[in-house]
């Protein structure tokens, strides 16, 4: 009588004894989009990847709908690939294509056509790789290698494989992540063309915007706990964070700007070329301020960053630092100027994910220490400092930092540069990933730097969190500084429109 | 009592290790008692003395994700080097500064070709192997070289206080790479760069010049085993040191050091030695087939392996 396709009950899961799962439950429905929502670690992706045959799960059962009878028969999916024989797949947050090998053979791995002779079929490959990329309006030859592609065609990729076997549910995890604002349309418009055909979307995300904009049904998770599964209609974005983190936010605006102090320049890029074709750009840093960036993707904000804190050489244009020249050649010159980095990719540039903690935390001080023998009394002191003013939450020091959740490990990153005591610190997508509570805490801890005398540069993506943090807001678009906004003129429109190009052809 | 329990945890592998090294010792001892002889434990030593010196190296190489496959290579030339310096100077003192000398160079040669010239570390040695290895032919004809400086000689089998010199250097080295490791900013660099070289690069750490220290040290280790196992020889040879590199790798991978980098430990790799020498040695002494021993040192590298991966689960 309900048009459910996949119902799980009672299903627990533990890792390393730490209980990721507890007993939670979930029905999934023919043709909704079904939101799972909840901070970091509450289990949504966990539970997704259990029905999917990611992981097994240590309790509990799962029923899949009968086809051809309709009956719900309890099914055990032990391979992602009995899972996608079922109907199952997943679209991951971090793609899981072979990078060398064409989409063709990308959507049909495992399950290549053969022709009589055991050979390769590859012109009914190519041309079954050609129907699916149809369904996901990606126009673009088969044999193409994934490299090639850009991260939303890759995506698309992916769920032209989901569809290839039949999918009655696809999960996408945190899909737009690495999206642009267009590339993101399009892929709900696929979403949406998927729901009327009766597949069901499970949509894991922690953008508020786009789940109330998407979905039908919200269910919340929290610590591994089933919270509640809600109509998106009958709520308010207040009851949801209310719902994940069990209770209220205080998010008052977190508008500082009368701490700004512009008398005092910290920071000044001059004529600074960010591609070899783009107009060179100037700014100014004040202290105490947080110097918003927006851009769309592609506005050349990270290739910016990038050049100030001395990854790739400056191709022309000087960098002031409290008036004085500063050579910013390589990164160790830029930290020696007083600069800091958190970077938008904190697994793969933020941090080294199989060293402790600790060390993680420590990695850069060093470097601005004396003597080369280490003295652990003095590093635990400094460790132990951050540990506490950050409430990371941590088991202890030694722990590999990949055990963290993202939000503690981005303050793991964060402390990482605190220690160095930098007068500026540049935050690429600093919440990017991170759930809700630790988002707040990350915008407050910002707010506090800034207040005791440093300056903040962030780059976000996030419109919504570029206005609620930044005394002001500097638009790119194409290598170009478009428009300059502070915090007070600041609205959606504005931004947008500077960041397709000016307000007169936005 | 929650410390210890931590300790014992972090060094299981090591002691697991050490425990398989003493259950080989009592099946020795029972085959052929004449396995816990003071000779043959001081041969032990001695055998593995010039393998654990280059292997704290190779470790630090390991670690930081490279590899060094022209070890066995230089282990001939630095040796030669010596040799022939030993020879027409009659000094021990310059004979052992131009080996240690081709060590430095050739490690600033893998280590730039690494680091600058982006190249694996496999490819770089790799070529360097091969070059040392011709130009030892080249050069010697062919033929030994041998020195009249009896004090030369002693390097590899001479006795400090009625310990081996040998053993005496590589407890001064092991020494050396677990303060290196475990107790200096460099130490915590080499783990850096091997774990994320990106990461360990936007962290401030110039990482260029980290690798080639890494490759410096490995060739100074190296070169110093060169000298140890020319001066036991009695004469410089062009085939000497021959999958010298091999046993240094192994001895880290079975002392649990990842292939991929960022993990291992000096200590893991000495008891890694200590293990191949005495199951080498025990087989000999009891007569074993020198093929079944390879047969039997492949089974123990994949043993090792398998059990530390499977462990991590």
């Amino acid at each position: 009588m309900s048009d459910a396709v996949v119902k799980m009950e009672g299903i627990s899961k533990a890792f390393a004894g730490i209980k990721a799962l507890d007993s939670v439950q979930i029905e999934l429905r023919k043709g909704e989009i079904h939101a799972l929502m909840g901070e970091n670690g509450a289990g949504k992706s966990t539970l997704m990847k259990i029905m999917c045959g990611v992981y097994a799960k240590d309790s509990g059962r799962m029923l899949l709908e009968n086809e051809n009878t309709g009956e719900f028969e309890e099914v055990e999916i032990k391979t992602p690939l009995m899972g996608q024989k079922a109907g199952l797949s997943m679209v991951f947050q971090e793609l899981n294509l072979l990078e060398n090998m064409n989409i063709a053979e990308n959507i049909f791995i495992g399950r290549e056509p053969v022709k009589k002779n055991g050979f390769l079929d590859k012109e009914l490959l190519t041309e079954r790789a050609k129907k699916e990329l149809e369904k996901v309006r990606l126009d673009v030859d088969p044999r193409t290698a994934i490299s090639e592609l850009s991260c939303a065609q890759m995506q698309c990729v992916e769920i032209a494989k989901a569809l290839s076997f039949h999918a009655r549910v696809v999960v996408f995890d945190e899909p737009t992540a690495s999206l642009s604002e267009k590339e993101s349309q399009t892929l709900f418009e696929i979403i949406k063309e998927l729901k009327a055909q009766g597949v069901c979307i499970v949509y894991i995300s922690h953008r508020m915007e786009e789940v109330f904009a998407l979905s039908d049904r919200i269910t919340v998770f929290r610590n591994g706990k089933y919270i509640d599964t809600v109509d998106a209609k009958d709520v308010t974005e207040k009851d949801l964070i209310k719902m994940m983190i069990g209770h209220e936010l205080n998010g008052a605006k977190n508008c500082g700007s009368e701490f700004v102090n512009q008398e005092n320049v910290i920071l000044e890029a001059k004529n600074i070329k960010v591609f070899p074709n783009s107009k060179p750009i100037s700014f100014k840093l004040y202290e105490n301020e947080i110097l918003g960036f927006f851009g769309l993707v592609g506005a050349g904000r990270t290739e910016l960053m990038r050049v100030l804190f001395g990854i790739d050489t400056i191709r022309e244009g000087e960098l002031y630092i409290r008036e004085k020249k500063v050579p910013v050649s390589s990164t160790k010159d830029a930290i020696a100027a007083g600069l800091g980095m958190v970077p938008e990719d904190r697994k793969g540039l933020g941090l080294i994910l199989g060293m402790s903690i600790k060390d993680n935390m420590l990695i850069s001080k060093l470097g601005q220490m004396k003597s080369g023998w280490l003295n652990k009394g003095a590093l635990k002191d400094i460790t132990g400092n951050y540990i506490k003013e950050l409430s990371i939450a941590l088991r202890d020091e030694e722990q590999e930092v990949k055990e963290l959740s993202g939000g503690n490990q981005q303050k793991v990153v964060i402390a990482k540069w605190l220690a160095m005591t930098p007068d500026i610190l540049i935050m690429d997508e600093p919440t990017r990933g991170i759930d809700v509570g630790a988002k707040a805490e990350i915008y407050q801890l910002m707010r506090k730097l800034t207040q005791s005398g440093k300056s903040i540069i962030m780059v976000s993506s996030e419109i919504a969190e570029v206005m609620q943090v930044s005394d002001r807001i500097l638009v790119m678009h194409e290598g170009d500084i478009t428009g300059e906004v502070t915090a007070e003129e600041a609205t959606q429109d504005l931004i947008l429109q500077y960041s397709f190009g000016g307000a007169n052809n936005g | 009592m929650d410390k210890t329990k931590k300790l014992n945890i972090r060094s299981l592998r090591e002691l697991l290790l050490v425990g398989v090294v003493m259950v080989l010792c009592v099946v020795w001892t029972i085959l052929n008692p004449q396995f816990m002889s003071f000779n043959n434990i001081s041969n032990i030593l001695r055998q593995g003395s010039y393998i654990a010196i280059a292997a704290v190296g190779m470790t630090l190489v390991i670690i930081i994700g490279e590899i060094d496959l022209s070890a066995g290579s230089l282990v001939c030339a630095s040796g030669l080097v010596g040799a022939y310096v030993c020879k027409s100077t009659d000094s021990l003192l310059l004979a052992v500064i131009a080996a240690i000398a081709v060590g430095i160079l050739v490690g600033l040669i893998n280590g730039v070709l690494c680091a600058i010239g982006k190249l694996p570390g496999f490819i770089a040695s790799l070529a360097s192997m091969t070059v040392l290895r011709g130009l030892a032919y080249i050069v010697t004809g062919g033929n030994s070289v041998v020195w009249g400086n009896e004090n030369f000689t002693k390097i590899g089998t001479g006795y400090l206080g009625g310990i081996p010199i040998p053993v005496i250097i590589m407890v001064v080295v092991i020494i050396f790479g677990v303060v290196l490791t475990t107790k200096t900013r460099f130490g915590r660099y080499v783990y850096a760069v091997g774990g994320n070289m990106e990461a360990s690069r936007w962290s401030g750490i110039a990482v260029e010049k980290v690798k080639i220290i890494v490759y410096i040290i490995m060739g100074v280790l190296t070169s110093i085993a060169g000298l140890i196992i020319t001066t036991r020889l009695g004469s410089g040879q062009p085939s000497a040191g021959l999958n010298f590199e091999m046993d240094c790798i192994t001895a880290a991978v079975v002392g649990g050091t990842s292939m991929s980098g960022g993990r291992g430990k000096i200590v893991g790799t000495i008891v890694g030695v200590l293990l191949l020498t005495v199951l080498t040695n025990g087989m000999t002494l009891v007569g074993m087939n020198t093929y079944w021993q390879q047969v039997l040192k492949g089974v123990i590298i994949v043993v090792s392996v398998l059990a530390d991966t499977k462990s991590k689960k």
